[in-house]
């Protein structure tokens, strides 16, 4: 505040060559420069679009049964063509899309809660928690990811559908077990990003006005130690949403009635012979999604990263 | 280095219990009463069933249940497949080979690719040549394990009919004939693993070989007069190879989660679809011990790199 005023408010102010842009432009502009980025943000647009509004255009049933027309190729009436029951394709894309969509964001969102507080955690401790947290943090990162998420949710299946139902119980448990499983890079990341930052003037300067600790990570500490966990919290929606795809294709993930687009495969992987464009659209449309999602990460870490001239 | 190795092995006991623990503790929460079955027969009465609660020790502390399961665990006691009819550990074994078969090979192959495309797209960063090998790499990556094994399928085995997909452990037969027929009925399931994990190890090559360049000593080779294949194999390679084997190290678990997807796939009787098909046939010793065989293994493996690492480069063993 101080350093904006002018030091003499007689002499008047040059106007510069060039205004100093905004970082979110500054940010903009950098990301702006990863073309295969600025692609892939148009392509998983028109995937999220499509999944959240193509309800309304294509206004078909998911569980529409028509013995006439099994496993019929793509045609103007069924454009990505039918199931073994006769079910239309695409509508059941745009409903398993939104679901496999949900699934990454909301695991990505538990993933980063987690590793942020566990690694605040352990970046602010000078004591006892830092080791034992970034011990825990290890042991996570050598855990048998696939096996352990097949486990937790064999075992407790059953309980989780009695209480919250079938779809919402699986949906809940899927994404807090994704989310449990993959938090280590965030909380790895935030631990490095708070070790620097502590030891920074500003942070001191603050620290020395009498700041509690909770007051030097919210407004000082985390605000500069997020762009990182952007660009890792949008790899953590790619692999969230390859995690899903992977139980469901397993067929331990969604049950049949909600055809995300990893059960979508796991139906059609015995039909491949005859009707192999019931695997194709699917698994290109969660190659696609992934695919935007990782480019658009790559784009935010050239642009998010200060120290890199672009 | 022996007190290197020493020590090596001392961090990985506690990681080995941490995992037994959080293993134990997911089953200890599960619900369901192992009797549940004994519990809902009426000709079962009920000091019967405290009888056998009390001889099997379930109602003792938590901490001596895991201790006595820990040591069964250990011992190799894995408790009887109600599904099979056999003991546990005979059927792990049993299909063991398979899996680390599938897995090294895929290994191999992954390196083979990734060590020489991420070392030439080094040579000149940002060259087109540098980014035809990162954007391959990013679709690599992108290409969820499960998908490239319907694509392969779809292409080699249905369309074009050159390879089986159905992997069969137990091919009768002898001699070239026989290698040949095993080598083909591999080659896919190598080939989607493989070229999965090659797309992130060429990233690592490539990113390590970048860092190593910038050094004086490489500069000293190029003045030397050296050519700059030599530069690259000697100088270059053998300095920027030794992070690469932390990275492959870290990505062992991914790598038996891809194991277990590819299995599925082309049905290779591994442990990968032991699970599974224990999961689906509700088959839970089963599924404790194999899960138990994966946490092992890629503990056992992230020791063999951790030991690897202090023998390519000295002066971490001497920290």
């Amino acid at each position: 505040m101080a350093g904006s005023t002018l030091a003499s408010p007689s002499v008047e102010a040059v106007p510069p060559a060039r205004a100093p842009a905004s970082p979110g432009r500054e940010t903009w502009r950098r990301f702006r420069r990863h073309r295969l980025a600025l692609v892939s943000v148009a392509v998983l647009a028109v995937l999220v679009a499509g999944v959240l509004v193509g309800g309304l255009v294509w206004p078909v049933a998911i569980d529409d049964i028509d013995f006439a027309a099994q496993l019929q190729g793509p045609s103007w009436d069924h454009p990505f063509g039918t199931d073994d029951l006769g079910q239309d394709l695409l509508a059941r894309m745009i409903y398993g899309g939104r679901i496999s969509l949900a699934v990454g964001f909301a695991a990505m969102a538990v993933a980063c809660v987690i590793g942020v507080v566990v690694g605040a955690l352990a970046g602010m401790s000078r004591r006892l928690l830092d080791p034992v947290l970034m011990w825990l943090t290890d042991l996570f990162l050598s855990l048998p990811q696939l096996p352990l998420l097949l486990l937790i949710i064999y075992l407790f299946r059953d309980s989780l559908k009695a209480v919250f139902g079938t779809q919402g119980g699986v949906f809940l448990m899927i994404v807090a077990v994704i989310g449990g499983l993959r938090w280590m890079p965030v909380a790895r990341l935030v631990r490095a990003q708070f070790l620097t930052l502590r030891e920074k003037v500003f942070v001191e300067a603050a620290r020395s006005q009498g700041a509690s600790p909770f007051h030097l990570v919210r407004r000082h500490i985390l605000p500069n130690a997020l762009g990182p966990v952007i660009v890792a919290a949008s790899i953590e929606v790619s692999a969230a949403i390859i995690a899903e795809s992977t139980l469901s294709f397993l067929g331990l993930g969604f049950p049949p009635d909600i055809p995300t687009w990893g059960r979508l495969l796991f139906d059609a992987k015995d039909h491949l012979d005859v009707a192999p464009h019931w695997a194709l659209f699917p698994g290109g449309a969660i190659f696609l999604t992934v695919l935007s999602i990782n480019f658009i990460g790559d784009g935010l870490r050239d642009a998010l990263d200060p120290r890199r001239v672009l | 280095m022996g007190a290197y190795i020493l020590r090596r092995l001392l961090i990985a006991v506690p990681s080995l219990l941490g995992i037994s623990l959080i293993l134990f503790v997911v089953l200890a929460m599960a619900p369901g009463d192992p009797f549940g079955e004994l519990a809902s027969n009426p000709n079962v009465p009920p000091s019967v069933r405290a009888a056998l609660r009390v001889k099997f020790g379930l109602d003792d502390p938590i901490f001596t249940r895991y201790l006595r399961w820990l040591w069964a665990m250990l011992h190799g006691d894995w408790g009887f497949s109600f599904a099979s009819r056999v003991n546990v550990d005979a059927l792990i074994l049993q299909r063991l080979p398979t899996t680390l078969f599938v897995v090294g090979s895929s290994q191999v192959l992954a390196l083979l690719v990734a060590v020489p495309v991420g070392l030439y797209a080094a040579r000149r960063p940002y060259s087109l040549a540098d980014q035809v090998a990162n954007t391959l790499a990013f679709v690599g990556f992108s290409l969820p394990t499960f998908f490239t094994g319907l694509l392969f399928i779809l292409l080699f085995s249905i369309k074009l009919g050159w390879l089986p997909f159905v992997y069969q452990a137990d091919l009768p037969g002898s001699g070239l004939a026989w290698v040949w027929a095993n080598v083909r009925q591999a080659i896919m399931p190598v080939a989607v693993l493989g070229f999965f994990q090659a797309a992130s190890y060429t990233r690592y090559v490539r990113a390590s070989a970048l860092d190593v360049a910038r050094l004086d000593y490489v500069t000293t080779a190029r003045a030397k007069g050296l050519t700059e294949g030599t530069v690259t194999r000697r100088h270059i390679a053998r300095n920027a190879l030794i992070p690469v084997v932390t990275l492959v190290a870290l990505q062992i678990p991914a790598v038996f989660g891809g194991a277990i997807v590819t299995e599925q796939i082309f049905r290779i009787p591994g442990i990968g679809s032991l699970l599974i098909d224990a999961m689906l046939a509700n088959d839970t010793p089963v599924v404790m011990a194999v899960t138990f065989v994966f946490a092992g293994l890629v503990i056992l493996f992230n020791l063999v790199a951790d030991l690897l690492y202090g023998w390519l480069d000295p002066r971490i063993a001497l920290r």
